[in-house]
């Protein structure tokens, strides 16, 4: 396999982590809350998707009890961030410290376990072109996450939800005025951005990488809130950068088989590299920022 | 019906000294029952992890030793997060500091003299400044969010580690361990205790304290951090330069994350290894909240947090208790510690209470 | 009379130690234009958010048509019929009109936008369905909000101050609007402070003060002194009454000054001139969102321009466009903004350390340190001296009420003792004790040989105070119009644009 298919074939489930922790982190941030828990909220996700599937309940009950127990720690940033009007960006980080160390405190004893993931469904005919074929053979999951992203942008270019949700966002006040429960409406976006992120950390620990090891979302939940500004906060633009960021891991998993003369510690700063370069020429955009952004986010809303 | 908040006419000191103690005792309770869940004996592990650090003095050297760059890391955060420039890459800087430090015994290891310490002290101080200069560069004329650059270049930073404890810096005599050689004797900081391993950088940390407290509390350098914090249009209006207030804040928050980080491989460890950093740079964070972001009640809470982390290694060892838990005990802390803080700024309230206080007469 | 549409019996709210509303009683008849009159913090405003579901009462009743209802909600409200036209719109400014309209009346988008053409031609409301709501004019925003609540088909409309941001020929399309819904048998509470206003177009008032009713009354057969005694207690301030005088040397100069804002949503500024002498007060006209904002943070150095274009903005004959406010105010220059909490004034932070903020270079730091008696002393002195009603020097900037607070900025920065004072709505919701104590204080000031600037988008307050006015409107100014000689039309004409075509024709 060259080069080139091989990313090609891999980009969408390395992108998938990505695409899901971030999809959610765009609807909680549409609705004006910036939660930095999803680091801590994917790990534990991943922790209980993995337990569960590893003493054979199967991949669905896998990923409702990584989906719930991200809610779960999501409920709990809600009740700080949105009941005790908490400082959005501490109570992040203290969410997320938390989801992590559980996830190693519970995943104790699972350290390297193995278990069998998810099988490829095929795309007839498609999946046998050359070079691109690997492209439409995939895990059900990955087929599952695009329509979740054709169903976010849908939401929020059509739907009155979707309507509430960016009103919600732009201003709080305003929406309150007219009669919105706006309160309500944020925790509910944040336990979607929860059960998001566990989802994702589920798919990375029994679907992508399919063991437990501490530590094992490395980063990826930060790269997702990331995404989400490079995406300015646009399901389609997010999707492309989780398509990025999924060929970007790939590439250095190439060079390191092909032994190319790089150290291998570059390669795998190459997503945090991309992340800092990328954030830097999208964010020094103010006008685009502005337009796309969302006015009220991190503002803590109360009457 | 649910209870509201109702803003406090000026913030509460009661409230705000309380917060951090109801915070500490509640999350005692809960991690205790966590553990009983887990099939621990309770008693044994609060006994070890909370009680065993400070009942002899060779355990409390050891949690005087760990609160050292705890300390000084978070003084350093706490001036930043005061600003509002929310620096979580400590833990990066701390590594840095190491790196930086390292150079001086890697590359001049038969070196002698009183001068090797400090200055192996003044480069890292300078290796950690130097990798807080990227957010700050990003943050000021890029306007991208310094929590996610910070993040990333610790996560670097760790490799960049790497590289070198698998590279060009492992110990050739050293069984292909990932670790450099051990240092020379002058590259030691000096004990300060003796039969202790507390060395001379706590008292740097305890200066840092009392220059922080006297920047922060008494100066208008400080002042123009707080208005910036507090309200960012009218320190604008002011005049105070926000690109200042964030270069310097992160500075500050890199200088003394890369000092700490030197002292420790100058120290305790003695050369650059992989386990340098014990997770220090975010434990920081909540050393600096819980105390309060001011630079006295940040000496406290530095000496709560690293008797936790001696504690944590004893109930391993007596108690069988996995070390990840004292990363939930530390979480926990802080979730209650932002809870119980919000009482500082606001009251509850009940519905219909409102009417009762004054409301003897009406209802 | 009629049975009353809408009862409001013994209504209470309190916010923390501040009693908004206090036992208020109130009938409003099917088919009338109904005031609450009352001023600046009177409690109107929260009158309003009770009987429109926003906010619920600690005490009271509200009854329509006669029955007792409990309003938890504003969506309980206009399931009943009550509609709400807010001061401040409550309309979202990324969204388009028909998408704003739709968040609070069901249909498709197409059908709403129909509807939203027939109203706005039945009443005088034109306005674009599809138009983003940031590209509309202050005054096509109010007919959004009013179209908006037309849909719900109220019994009752509620209008919060809505001719705050009108020009005067705008008020008397809007009067005709609201004649027009009258006479199809809806009912409509009209906010406001202004007495004329009030006279022309209601039959009924309810007069509060201080959270209290002091009177119900037909306007029509009560003169302003009546109604200004009951609104505030006794007779309105007469006008000042500022005498010509020679101005002295040019203070402040724009020059062509040109900006194009970060906000794609924000006016560009182009071309603006003016020029400030010593010893004149200098008013700048025109309806919010015209450029004011960024017209007052390029004076007063919140926003810079590159070294080379410095001599856009000068002050006392140096160019200065690429100074930063501190180093503006160490020529000479002092500045009061037009919000107080969070950029005037830091909230939770005492008085003595809000002066800190601009005053510091008045002996209160020593050697980068802050000296703490100094700074209570300027304080005590501000406090005592502009009548700043608090505790004292300790207390936090956001306890005190707007007008106090107005008055220990506009304190502090006349403390300064500045050769240009630069005042944006200085009296903006303020009580009229405090407004008239202000505004003698600027006159004071120009009478004592300081050059003032004011922005305001009150007129009356300009012709005031003012001894010339220009006119701001799409970030371009009007030639200077002498206060004196120049009627509130023709400047109301230059508010909405209508100059340039006038000229022509």
């Amino acid at each position: 396999m060259t080069g080139l298919s091989f990313i090609l074939a891999g980009m969408l489930a390395a992108a998938t982590p990505f695409l899901l922790a971030a999809l959610g982190e765009l609807v909680v941030e549409r609705s004006g809350v910036l939660n930095l828990g999803v680091e801590g909220m994917m790990a534990l996700g991943a922790v209980v998707g993995f337990i569960v599937v590893y003493h054979g309940a199967g991949h669905v009950m896998g990923f409702a009890a990584a989906g719930l127990a991200g809610m779960m720690l999501a409920l709990i940033f809600g009740w700080l961030a949105l009941g005790f009007r908490a400082n959005q960006v501490a109570v992040g980080l203290a969410v997320g410290i938390l989801g992590q160390g559980m996830s190693s405190l519970i995943g104790n004893s699972y350290e390297s376990l193995t278990i069998t993931g998810l099988p490829k469904l095929s795309v007839p005919v498609l999946s046998d072109l050359p070079v691109v074929g690997g492209l439409f053979s995939q895990d059900i999951v990955v087929w599952l996450s695009l329509l979740v992203t054709l169903a976010i942008w849908a939401m929020f270019r059509y739907s009155h939800l979707g309507l509430v949700l960016r009103a919600v966002g732009e201003n709080p006040q305003a929406a309150h005025a007219i009669g919105y429960r706006v309160i309500a409406l944020r925790y509910g976006a944040v336990m979607f951005g929860g059960a998001m992120a566990g989802f994702a950390g589920a798919y990375a620990a029994t679907v992508y990488t399919p063991l437990w090891a501490d530590g094992m979302i490395a980063g990826r939940g930060w790269i997702a809130l990331a995404l989400v500004v490079f995406g300015t906060w646009l399901a389609g633009r997010v999707f492309f950068g989780a398509c990025l960021f999924g060929a970007v891991s790939l590439a250095s998993l190439v060079a390191q088989t092909e032994a190319w003369p790089v150290p291998s510690q570059l390669l795998s700063s190459l997503p945090y590299l991309v992340t800092i370069i990328v954030l830097g020429i999208i964010t020094s955009n103010k006008r685009l920022l502005k337009e796309n952004g969302v006015a009220s986010l991190g503002e803590p809303f109360g009457k | 019906m649910m209870p509201m908040l109702i803003r406090r006419d000026r913030a509460s000191t009661k409230a705000a000294v309380l917060a951090p103690v109801v915070a500490v005792l509640a999350a005692i309770v809960v991690n205790l029952l966590l553990f009983m869940v887990m099939g621990k004996d309770p008693v044994a592990v609060f006994y070890a992890m909370l009680l065993e650090p400070f009942l002899s003095w060779s355990s409390f050297s050891e949690v005087l030793l760990k609160m050292g760059p705890l300390l000084l890391i978070a003084q350093g955060l706490a001036i930043g997060f005061r600003a509002k420039v929310f620096n979580i890459g400590a833990e990066g800087q701390f590594i840095l500091g190491a790196i930086f430090a390292s150079i001086i015994p890697v590359y001049f290891p038969q070196a002698t003299g009183g001068w090797i310490w400090p200055a192996m002290l003044m480069l890292g101080a300078l290796g950690g400044m130097l990798w807080a200069v990227v957010p700050a560069f990003w943050r000021v004329r890029l306007n991208a969010n310094e929590i996610l650059v910070t993040l990333m270049m610790s996560l670097i930073a760790v490799q960049v580690l790497n590289y070198l404890l698998l590279g060009p810096w492992k110990d050739p005599a050293g069984f292909n361990f990932p670790q450099s050689v051990m240092f020379q004797y002058d590259a030691m900081v000096p004990i300060l205790l003796p039969g202790t391993r507390v060395n001379v950088s706590l008292l740097l940390a305890f200066a840092a304290a009392i220059l922080a407290w006297a920047y922060m509390q008494r100066s208008f350098g400080g002042y123009q951090f707080l208005v910036g914090g507090l309200a960012p249009r009218a320190a604008a209006y002011a005049g105070f330069s926000e690109a200042k207030a964030i270069t310097l804040s992160l500075l500050i928050g890199g200088f003394a994350a890369g000092l700490a980080g030197a002292a420790e491989v100058a120290g305790p460890i003695g050369q650059l290894q992989r386990s340098i950093s014990t997770g220090y740079g975010y434990a920081a964070i909540i050393v600096a909240y819980l105390g309060g972001l001011h630079p006295l009640g940040i000496v406290a809470s530095s000496l709560l947090m690293a008797a936790l982390y001696i504690g944590g290694d004893n109930a391993m060892v007596s108690a069988d208790l996995p070390v990840a838990a004292v990363r939930v005990f530390q979480g926990t802390v802080l979730v209650f510690y932002l809870a119980a803080v919000t009482f500082v700024r606001f009251r509850l309230e009940w519905p219909g209470s409102s009417g009762a206080e004054r409301g003897s007469k009406g209802a | 009379m009629p049975a009353p549409l809408l009862s409001l019996r013994g209504m209470t709210k309190s916010y923390g130690q501040i009693r908004a509303n206090r036992g208020i009683d109130l009938d409003v008849a099917p088919g009338s234009i109904h005031a609450i009159l009352g001023e600046n913090g009177a409690g109107k405003s929260t009158l309003m958010k009770l009987i429109y579901g926003v906010e619920t009462p600690d005490e009271g009743q509200i009854l329509w048509h006669g029955a007792p209802v409990r309003l938890s909600s504003p969506a309980d409200a206009r399931r009943l019929g009550v509609g709400m036209v807010f001061q401040h719109f409550s309309l979202f400014e990324t969204l388009t009109v028909v998408e704003n309209i739709s968040l609070i009346v069901p249909g498709a988008k197409s059908a709403l936008a129909d509807r939203i053409r027939a109203l706005g031609h039945d009443f005088g409301l034109e306005v674009d369905p599809f138009a983003h709501v940031h590209a509309l004019s202050v005054g096509e925003r109010q007919r959004v909000e009013i179209i908006r609540c037309l849909m719900t088909d109220p019994k009752l409309l509620i209008l919060d101050e809505p001719t705050s941001v009108l020009p005067p020929q705008a008020v008397g399309l809007l009067f005709d609007t609201l004649r027009r819904l009258r006479d199809g048998g809806v009912s409509i509470l009209f906010i406001s402070h202004k007495l004329d206003e009030i006279q022309a177009i209601c039959d009924r008032a309810t007069v509060l003060r201080a959270g209290q009713v002091t009177g119900h009354v037909d306007p029509r057969d009560h003169d302003a002194h009546a109604l200004a005694l009951m609104m505030i207690g006794r007779d309105m301030p007469p006008p000042l009454h500022a005498d010509p005088r020679p101005a002295g040397k040019v203070m402040l100069e724009l020059c062509g000054l040109d900006y194009q804002p970060d906000d794609p949503f924000a006016t560009p500024l182009s071309g603006l001139t003016l020029t400030l002498r010593a010893g004149e007060v200098l008013g700048i006209a025109g309806i919010s969102g015209n450029g004011q904002a960024d017209l007052s943070r390029l004076i007063s150095g919140e926003v810079r321009l590159p070294a080379a274009r410095r001599d856009e903005v000068r002050m006392m004959g140096q160019g200065v466009g690429h100074l930063n406010p501190a180093e503006r105010r160490t020529l000479g220059f002092a500045f009061v903004p037009e919000d107080r909490l969070g950029r005037g004034a830091v909230p939770e932070m005492t008085l003595s350390d809000n002066s800190l903020l601009t005053a510091h270079g008045q002996g209160m730091l020593k050697r980068g340190f802050i000296d703490r008696r100094a700074e209570v002393a300027f304080t005590e002195a501000c406090i005592r001296d502009f009548d700043v009603r608090t505790p004292g020097p300790e207390a936090e900037a956001g306890a005190l009420s707007g007008g106090n607070l107005q008055k220990f900025i506009v304190g502090r920065e006349m403390s300064l003792k500045p050769d240009l004072l630069f005042v944006a709505q200085p009296t903006w919701g303020v009580d009229i004790g405090a407004a008239t104590a202000i505004r003698q204080r600027l006159v004071a000031l120009r009478n004592a040989g300081v050059a003032v600037l004011v922005i305001s988008e009150e007129l009356e307050e300009l012709f005031e105070i003012c001894d010339r006015i220009q006119v701001i409107h799409k970030g371009h100014l009007s030639p200077s119009l002498d206060a004196r000689s120049t009627r509130a039309e023709d400047v109301g004409r230059w508010m909405i644009g209508a100059q340039a075509e006038g000229a022509v024709a």
